[in-house]
């Protein structure tokens, strides 16, 4: 399958909340296989942009392309059979047990009662996420990082088979705020792990150094507008991080990895 | 359960009936004959109604508030936010009142079915007001549906009061009584329409709860799972405000039987509305026939409005449910 037929292609994105442009003309690409992160300063437009390739912000200027599909011809329960999203903080208005909460993942699959494999996705899920012993916890009774790998398990339970033709969409917003160092590597591993298995990945970050670590391509955006992207070897200069965050840094060898290592303060 | 209920339920009373008096009497009743005596009579045109009717109006109130909680995503939520009961009550005051007024066609047209039409559609036009208001540039965000349900229902709260004002003493005591509920007028007329409407709708719901589970992450993620939450939302509105001014329209507002079953029933079962929903079905029936019977019997042969048993015990037992339980925690959540 040629690489047209599947990735994720935004043309002229324009978006206004009032009169106040949140996105000016955003034109990219996020081809299956890699793992795409967008980083930018607070109020750049970031969710906003994922939320509108998502199919969430539905008034604004522009075209949003999966594969040769244009968005606005996709149904949204089958676009959600093969795109999952992870938001920011969700938060559940009653209480739900952890599996109830991992099942609704696998909802667009199923009519009314899930069936054997729609069971067995997510037990696996849950076990690769380390909440096999979560399973009959109620969801608001849980810490804050617990509950983001629910989330996250469940919006994997959605996309969790490769689909027969095409593939899948996975993107994620701030996917490591609430969790420890160790989950937020576990975390990064998985999705490369479904980044490699026929997935347009796109997650929006805040820590640079992760991002060099694990991305294969990153998105600078700042006041709604793409200000560079490529490999992080490519693009990654001080003048970048200066120009886009005003922070100034200095970026090093990372000896153990041999990638870029961004140190704040400059000498 | 239901059923042993029921059939109590059916037994006591101010005329108690013996159950080989119930059988008889239905023997009779499907041979086409007339009742052999007043206690067969008694069971058949007047206990057996008043007890259906009294099951599905609770099940519809406890399933309407599944949904309206659900909907609203949050747990004070009672049928009656959205204006139905206060514009039911609105438009069954204004009946007893100006009745004497209306032209002698229209009265005749509609016959015994003169307060719960018109009581009917007050409901309906109370809930379109809100919706309407709350509605703006083709969304309708819970919030302001919230705040303007509270609106139109002191609107409507105070047609009310006028009407019990300029209301002559019998009238008045009318509009009071029906504000509280009562089965006392229940035909077999009644539960047929209630029924039907109540089955219907009964099913439609039970086809959305998987839809309005995805409501409880929010509607992003319900969207995300490819439910369209404006669409569900304007379903549910419908569906709720059908059976509501329904049951409403013939046996008045009965209070907190919405409000307070589904909080229990997420205590004993949790929140899934699969479950939930056939549950409170089932609950809502139960405890409405129970609350009716207390009704009967407590000044038998006189009797009670359903309304005064169903808050005076309802409230306790909701506070007692929620202090023993330490349901809502200091951030305003909820847990069990």
């Amino acid at each position: 399958m040629k690489k047209e037929d599947t990735m994720l292609k935004t043309q002229n994105l324009y978006y206004r909340i009032g009169k106040k442009l949140i996105l000016n003309g955003i034109n990219t690409e996020f081809n299956p296989g890699e793992f795409n992160m967008i980083l930018g300063p607070n109020g750049s437009g970031k969710s906003s942009f994922l939320k509108i390739f998502s199919g969430e912000i539905n008034k604004y200027e522009g075209t949003v392309f999966y594969g040769q599909e244009k968005i606005v011809h996709l149904k949204k329960e089958e676009l959600a059979k093969h795109r999952a999203v992870m938001s920011q903080q969700p938060e559940l208005s009653f209480p739900l047990m952890v599996e109830e909460v991992v099942m609704m993942g696998r909802y667009p699959h199923f009519s009314f009662n899930p069936n054997k494999k729609d069971e067995d996705i997510c037990n696996e899920v849950m076990d690769r996420m380390n909440l096999a012993s979560f399973k009959e916890r109620n969801y608001l009774t849980l810490s804050g990082g617990e509950k983001q790998r629910v989330q996250y398990a469940r919006v994997l339970a959605q996309v969790w088979e490769k689909p027969a033709i095409g593939c899948r969409y996975l993107f994620l917003d701030e996917p490591l705020t609430s969790l420890d160092i160790n989950y937020q590597q576990e975390f990064l591993q998985i999705a490369r792990e479904f980044t490699k298995a026929d997935t347009v990945m796109v997650a929006v970050m805040h820590d640079i150094n992760l991002a060099i670590q694990y991305a294969d391509k990153l998105f600078f955006l700042k006041e709604g507008e793409l200000v560079a992207h490529g490999k992080p070897k490519d693009i990654l200069s001080e003048e970048l991080i200066k120009k886009v965050f005003n922070v100034s840094v200095t970026i090093i060898n990372n000896p153990v990895t041999n990638n870029p290592l961004v140190v704040y303060g400059s000498g | 359960m239901l059923i042993a209920v029921l059939l109590f339920a059916i037994a006591f009373g101010a005329v108690s009936i013996l159950p080989s008096e119930m059988f008889s009497s239905l023997k009779h009743f499907f041979e086409g004959k007339d009742p052999a005596n007043i206690y067969e009579g008694v069971f058949i045109q007047l206990r057996l109604p008043r007890v259906l009717l009294c099951a599905i109006t609770g099940a519809i109130l406890a399933v309407s508030g599944v949904l309206m909680q659900g909907l609203f995503r949050n747990p004070i939520v009672e049928p009656g936010l959205v204006g139905t009961s206060a514009g039911a009550a609105l438009g069954a005051s204004i009946v007893f009142v100006m009745a004497p007024n209306f032209s002698p066609a229209f009265k005749s047209f509609t016959g015994p079915l003169l307060v719960p039409l018109v009581a009917f559609a007050g409901a309906l036009m109370a809930t379109y007001i809100v919706y309407a208001l709350a509605k703006s540039a083709k969304r309708v965000s819970i919030m302001s549906l919230l705040l303007i349900g509270i609106a139109v229902n002191a609107v409507c709260l105070s047609g009310t009061g006028f009407m019990s004002y300029i209301a002559r003493d019998p009238q008045a005591r009318s509009i009071t009584f029906w504000n509280l509920g009562t089965f006392s007028g229940a035909s077999w007329q009644q539960v047929f329409i209630v029924g039907t409407v109540a089955s219907i709708i009964f099913i439609f719901s039970l086809r959305y709860s998987k839809q309005l589970n995805t409501l409880l992450l929010g509607e992003e993620e319900a969207g995300y799972l490819g439910v369209d939450a404006d669409k569900l939302k304007m379903r549910i509105m419908l569906l709720n405000t059908a059976m509501v001014s329904v049951a409403t329209a013939f046996v008045g507002v009965i209070s907190f039987m919405g409000l307070i079953v589904p909080h229990v029933l997420r205590l004993l079962i949790g929140s899934d509305n699969k479950k939930l929903l056939p549950a409170s079905m089932i609950a809502g029936a139960l405890l409405l026939v129970l609350a009716d019977m207390c009704a009967r019997l407590i000044l038998a042969p006189a009797e009670v409005p359903i309304g005064i048993i169903t808050s005076l015990v309802g409230a306790p037992v909701f506070i007692i449910l929620l202090k023993r339980f330490n349901v809502v925690n200091e951030k305003g959540g909820y847990h069990a």
